[in-house]
């Protein structure tokens, strides 16, 4: 990936500005604008209706107290007939600092940001250590890689209900638990073993992808970075420490940030582990979900309140993580 | 890159052939026999725990009662295909598999058709408001199923849209278009600039060198984010569940819980179908899989 960006950018030696950047490539022609401009008019038509209208609809809904009693939805061809009234901050306020804040709101900010930290490092660290394994050579390496990505293969909605089965009070999990003659907890009832079992799914789905890449980034790491380090008489752990590690970073950043964002966003699991039955297991955006959907009256303003706050936790932390990233690389590259 | 300025300050302190972690082993095939039997073992539990699950459905599905799950010793003994002769006869698994199909077709194709231009503008081109619009196409991928929720249904509901194929189409090409456009970016940069070059000395304007230099060569970036859009389409649950209320116009996604809250939990019939749709899926899933991961990684986080 690195290799091909520097040979774009490369090629653009001859012009005046020293550094691959937009810099240089700004003082290109009028033409060329009108060209790229034609050429994206698709997409920002496309957003601009779908995306960008909706979010700033969407937004318009939070400022209001409209739920599925007061909205005109049912009722012809326009919303003028709709009867919620502009309320201003009411609902994020509500949310953030109303009288069982805590209970609504916070507990499950808190849960929210447990279960992406957990589930991102376990698929991180599981990843790896089976990247590591299937990077080596031996005999088998494409069979077990092609049975270690069926968590991958199989959609989300089809295995969330295989794992049902599973954890159900006496699935095979708590047979198997018994006749062991260890607890067997109730995996889809009890609060905790909910978010356990939550936590134990998604790693079980999000492993793979992570695997798979570290993989690609794993066999893109010269060898001869491995032989030089050898010479030098570098134990395992320093070469992976030292070799290993950073070889890695370019993939690790992206797949990392992906699983975040993912992680944060991750609706099915939750959403087909338990249904209704886990007020205390949601996540934010499947108790958003709930809010505006999952029950009556539905709560539009509210869930769509929680909406944006979810996508104003996701921007803040995005602009700090690059920043992060931007910074360590000036630092290494100096 | 930084790597090499690391490596060489690791001290020589210990003999190379040091075999301690096996998991850390990493050396070009030549671990010992014991960190090669440990590595045969991790891998075979990690394969196990990875096809469990899947293994467990397919066996479930065999069983001819709803509650067999909790009695899985009995399956062995009455091992039948009714369940499966039953969902492809009496439910509505193809109306729900042309649904499915027809909203994930339809956004792949919006999605490449669509974002094919922007992919490569974005490559190729710097235009004032470049940074910016990288921005949002990242921006839109972090949009929570939660954000465009409400706002869809109330747009949705007002043109009529909602139960109809259209509307679920839209709405996934709202995350499709620009995830599309992202992905075929990742998959131009690959291509060498020499190329358009080569076309532009030739006289050919960008939409010359796109159309008949370009796009014939990026039929892999195409198909990847083609398949991406298509899987993503067809697992996606929330808005599906949200926007389709006629059982004929469930997709897969909706039809499979219905097992639960309609029919009294029949968890055989569940359980079947959810092998019906699992094998093209995953089968088509392998096919694509080296290009799939290329592809979504090829993007990275540098805008």
């Amino acid at each position: 990936m690195t290799a091909t960006i520097d040979r774009a950018t490369g090629k653009r030696r001859g012009d005046r500005a020293p550094r691959p950047g937009p810099a240089g490539r700004l003082k290109r022609g009028y033409q060329k604008y009108w060209y790229a401009y034609a050429m994206i008019a698709p997409v920002v038509l496309v957003l601009g209706v779908i995306v960008l209208y909706p979010l700033a609809y969407g937004f318009y809904l939070t400022l209001t107290d409209a739920d599925s009693l007061n909205s005109a939805r049912t009722i012809g061809v326009n919303e003028i007939e709709a009867t919620y009234r502009f309320i201003g901050i009411d609902n994020y306020a509500d949310i953030l600092w109303g009288e069982t804040a805590y209970d609504r709101f916070w507990s499950k900010f808190v849960w929210t940001i447990v279960w992406t930290a957990a589930c991102v490092v376990l698929h991180y660290t599981i990843g790896l250590g089976l990247a590591l394994l299937l990077n080596q050579k031996i005999r088998g390496r494409t069979f077990y890689r092609l049975v270690l990505i069926l968590p991958w293969a199989v959609p989300t909605f089809v295995t969330v209900f295989g794992w049902r089965f599973m954890l159900a009070d006496a699935g095979i999990i708590n047979t198997a638990l018994d006749s062991l003659g260890l607890p067997s907890p109730a995996w889809l009832e009890d609060t905790f073993w909910q978010r356990f079992a939550a936590i134990m799914v998604n790693t079980w789905c999000g492993v793979p992808f992570m695997m798979i890449s570290l993989l690609g980034g794993l066999q893109s790491i010269d060898a001869s970075l491995y032989e030089a380090a050898e010479m030098d008489g570098a134990n395992a752990w320093q070469r992976f420490r030292n070799v290993t590690l950073p070889g890695l970073r370019a993939v690790s950043s992206t797949v990392v940030l992906l699983g975040i964002i993912w992680t944060f966003n991750q609706f099915a699991i939750i959403f087909l582990l338990f249904g209704n039955t886990a007020p205390d297991a949601q996540i934010l955006v499947t108790w958003s979900y709930q809010l505006g959907f999952g029950q009556q009256p539905r709560e539009f303003a509210e869930s769509a309140a929680y909406g944006m706050l979810l996508l104003a936790i996701l921007v803040v932390f995005t602009s700090f993580y690059r920043r992060w990233l931007n910074r360590n690389e000036q630092q290494l590259a100096n | 890159m930084s790597t090499t300025s690391v490596t060489t300050t690791a001290p020589a302190d210990r003999p190379a052939d040091d075999t301690t972690p096996p998991r850390k082993v990493r050396r070009r095939g030549e671990s010992s026999p014991l960190g090669r039997l440990t590595t045969h073992g991790i891998l075979t539990v990690a394969g196990l725990i990875a096809l469990f699950p899947v293994a467990w459905l397919v066996f479930l599905s065999l069983g001819p009662d709803k509650d067999d799950y909790l009695r899985p010793g009995g399956i062995w003994g009455k091992m039948t295909l009714d369940n499966y002769a039953f969902v492809l006869q009496h439910t509505n698994f193809f109306d729900w598999l042309k649904s499915s199909l027809i909203v994930s077709l339809g956004t792949t194709v919006i999605g490449v058709l669509v974002a094919a231009t922007t992919g490569y503008a974005v490559s190729r081109m710097r235009f004032p408001g470049y940074k910016k619009f990288m921005w949002v196409l990242l921006l839109t991928q972090m949009f929570p199923v939660a954000v465009l929720m409400v706002p869809m249904y109330q747009i949705m509901s007002d043109l009529r849209l909602i139960d109809s194929y259209l509307g679920l189409v839209l709405v996934y090409c709202s995350t499709a278009v620009p995830y599309c456009a992202w992905l075929m970016k990742g998959y131009f940069d690959t291509i060498p600039f020499e190329i358009d070059e080569a076309g532009r000395v030739d006289g050919l304007t960008p939409f010359g060198t796109f159309a008949r230099l370009i796009l014939p060569l990026s039929k892999p970036g195409l198909a990847v984010a083609a398949f991406y859009s298509f899987i993503t389409a067809f697992g996606e649950v929330a808005f599906a569940t949200t926007f389709m209320l006629d059982d004929e116009k469930y997709t897969l996604a909706v039809g499979l819980q219905s097992f639960i809250s309609e029919h009294d939990a029949q968890r055989n019939l569940m359980a079947a179908t959810a092998v019906l749709i699992a094998i093209p899926v995953s089968a088509f899933f392998y096919l694509v899989q080296k290009n799939l991961v290329a592809g979504l990684t090829a993007g990275g986080t540098k805008g």
